[in-house]
């Protein structure tokens, strides 16, 4: 145990595991954001890992045809509302189960990335990095929020963006409603399936901006296994948060955490096992999941199918 | 992807004959048939499209994935034994799926039972048959144990399954991973094998599955227990009380609470049952031969647990269906083996697999949607 906590006091007195930390993070928070909102709706989208990865290799695509980290970033979104139209169709307009949806479209992007990447091999690279003056002098923290590629800064206007669409408008109030009592709002005149739609619409934009990151903002070129179950991490951050925005940042924040420490153990001198350093952030999270899921409240219709006119 | 059939008449005929009716049924089942198979054909289409964007013949990957799995010599032997694990993770998930559970972590389960399987095999005393029957069942434990652990944080905790399941598939490749690197656990002593390969040792003569040569083909006879075992598995779900408890727990739970039928207890069953299959799977491809020549090697579970899950899928619950779509799942990849004369990469399987699947969505949702619409415009004529 002493071990532990001298070894979390040396990891977390280097700068190279904040930058890390927030990196991580940010890929979570991108994902997390929309997915939130397709959560409150009433959609537990698993397809988040699909979108991720069809946003990273739509983002090489991109930067591999222009060149330009922005054209990479737009095809990025445009691949992940690609899968978010497929599920969202798929489940709430045809009612097919939405998990069995959400899985098949991660083995087929799975599929189709490596099939494609071994075809195409897009050529891409890190977006140049982007140092605030002033703010990225601060120790420790500087260079961590204020020191990036600059992709990493469109996660600061996103999450005040999709605080004000959740709690602060009209479609968000709806959106909410959406997932608590589908038949209330139904009734109220609210196209539940149009609104469950919509956030998962929302959901494959911010997660397929994510895999654009992940890509030209982190790792620079494509890989299969890029993204390695981010996804699904993401998704224990807002179960982690309570399924609120705040909860999940505050989760995205500690995963990524994790992902660094996990990193930069070995930097900082000390021989962990491969294996457990690679399990590290999967058993962390089931742990952290298991202790806090309990105390917060999952919307009431989340994963149930509406269906007009029965029940 | 939507192939929308024209709109039928909402009206139902008032008291129709008996020719009439025979001539809606008829149109009836043509229209089913149309859907299912348009359906299929766009998932075909789209893929031979994308074999031919990325400059492959889709003619020659067609035929080459046939001679992969059945016109080459001696390829459906090892079709078939490539099929029975596919078979019991894919009944397994059945069971879980009646309950109302989603597990997608057969991956996960399988390389966790394969392995304890494995370390039974190799560590266990006492004659072969005796001992290679233990080491099925313990791998089938170790499988459930897996899963329990999704379980247990469910019922205890209320984390959702989907998540926990698939987590632990990564945590258990590693803790396979963790095993095969350690001499006291799994990996094979240095004499016979090169420093770099890491390999169990491989199991006794003695305690593997009996293999059965037919016209030049060779497979396991567990593709027989494979097939018993399906059936057991249908008349258990579909003529006990118990599958309809569990029938009951999964489509309704609050209607089997109130009937007295414990969630958990019933649920659990189901999440072991669908994990221990997956086990069990893990511990076949072990002792049947048809993967890793009998040593665990990295990466031993190769999707198996994926596929199963998408068989269990197209399946949509039905138990007897989960052979044929395991035998085709099965030639896809044993056909895949043959792609490479072609030079279009084997992930197209992968890809043909996956768009099947999602084709094959597509019809029951359609017919549902239509069979409520012609509810509800009858309902609204009679008012």
């Amino acid at each position: 145990m002493e071990a532990l906590f001298s070894a979390l006091a040396d990891v977390f007195g280097t700068d190279v595991t904040y930058s890390s930390a927030a990196r991580f993070a940010a890929l979570l928070a991108f994902c997390a954001l929309g997915e939130t909102i397709a959560e409150r709706a009433g959609t537990l989208n698993i397809s988040t890992e699909a979108m991720i990865l069809a946003g990273a290799f739509a983002a090489a695509v991109g930067f591999d045809m222009t060149d330009r980290v922005t054209i990479g970033l737009l095809f990025a979104m445009a691949a992940g509302l690609v899968i978010a139209i497929v599920h969202a169709n798929l489940s709430h307009r045809l009612t097919a189960n939405t998990f069995v949806v959400g899985l098949t479209l991660n083995i087929l992007v799975l599929g189709l990335a490596t099939f494609l990447n071994r075809n195409l091999e897009p050529y891409s690279k890190r977006a140049h990095v982007f140092e605030v003056p002033v703010l990225s002098d601060i120790p420790l923290l500087g260079p961590a929020l204020f020191g990036q590629s600059w992709p990493f800064y469109l996660i600061y206007p996103l999450i005040p963006l999709s605080f004000w669409l959740l709690y602060r408008t009209r479609w968000g109030l709806e959106v909410r409603a959406v997932g608590e009592n589908p038949q209330a709002a139904d009734v109220s005149g609210i196209d539940v399936n149009k609104r469950r739609r919509q956030g998962v619409y929302l959901s494959g934009l911010t997660s397929g901006l994510g895999g654009g990151y992940l890509l030209l903002g982190q790792v620079g070129l494509f890989e299969e296994q890029i993204v390695g179950g981010r996804g699904f991490i993401a998704i224990a951050a807002l179960i982690f948060g309570g399924w609120t925005l705040r909860g999940a940042v505050a989760g995205c924040l500690l995963f990524g955490a994790v992902d660094s420490f996990r990193l930069s153990l070995p930097t900082v001198g000390y021989e962990v096992t491969a294996e457990v350093l690679q399990a590290l952030p999967f058993v962390v999270t089931i742990a952290t999941v298991a202790v806090f899921a309990h105390r917060t409240r999952q919307p009431a219709a989340l994963a149930q199918p509406f269906i007009r006119g029965l029940t | 992807m939507t192939t929308q059939e024209p709109q039928a008449d909402p009206v139902e005929p008032a008291a129709p004959g008996g020719r009439a009716v025979i001539y809606s049924k008829a149109r009836e089942a043509g229209v089913v048939a149309g859907l299912y198979l348009s359906s299929v054909a766009v998932a075909l289409i789209v893929s031979a499209a994308l074999v031919a964007i990325t400059g492959g013949s889709w003619r020659e990957v067609f035929s080459a994935l046939l001679d992969g799995s059945l016109r080459a010599p001696g390829r459906w032997g090892d079709t078939l034994g490539v099929a029975v694990p596919l078979v019991f993770v894919g009944v397994g998930t059945v069971i879980g799926g009646r309950a109302g559970l989603i597990n997608i972590g057969q991956e996960g389960q399988l390389t966790f039972g394969a392995a304890v399987a494995m370390y039974a095999g190799l560590n266990l005393f006492g004659p072969g048959p005796f001992a290679l029957v233990a080491m099925l069942l313990i791998g089938l434990a170790a499988g459930a144990f897996w899963a329990g652990i999704a379980g247990v944080l469910l019922y205890w905790r209320r984390v959702p399954e989907v998540l926990t399941t698939l987590l632990l598939v990564t945590v258990g490749a590693q803790v396979v991973g963790f095993a095969l690197q350690r001499q006291w656990l799994l990996l094979a002593p240095i004499e016979g094998r090169s420093s770099r390969n890491i390999v169990s040792e491989q199991l006794d003569p003695s305690r593997r599955i009996g293999r059965i040569e037919l016209f030049g083909n060779e497979f396991p006879i567990s593709v027989f227990f494979a097939l018993a075992f399906v059936v057991v598995v249908a008349v258990v779900l579909g003529r006990t009380t118990w599958g309809f408890k569990l029938r009951m727990l999964g489509r309704n739970a609050r209607t089997a609470q109130r009937a007295g039928v414990s969630e958990w207890r019933y649920g659990m069953a189901g999440l072991l049952l669908s994990g221990g299959f997956a086990g069990l799977a893990g511990s076949v491809m072990v002792a049947g031969g048809d993967f890793g020549n009998f040593r665990l090697v990295p990466g031993f579970a190769v999707n198996i647990g994926f596929d199963g899950l998408l068989v269990a899928l197209v399946a949509r619950q039905r138990p007897l269906l989960v052979v044929p779509l395991a035998l085709v799942f099965a030639a896809l990849r044993t056909g895949s083996g043959f792609l490479a004369a072609t030079g279009v990469e084997r992930e197209i399987t992968q890809i043909v697999q996956s768009l099947l699947v999602l084709a094959l969505l597509v019809p029951p949702a359609i017919l549902f949607i239509r069979e409520r619409r012609r509810a509800l415009a009858a309902m609204t004529a009679r008012t």
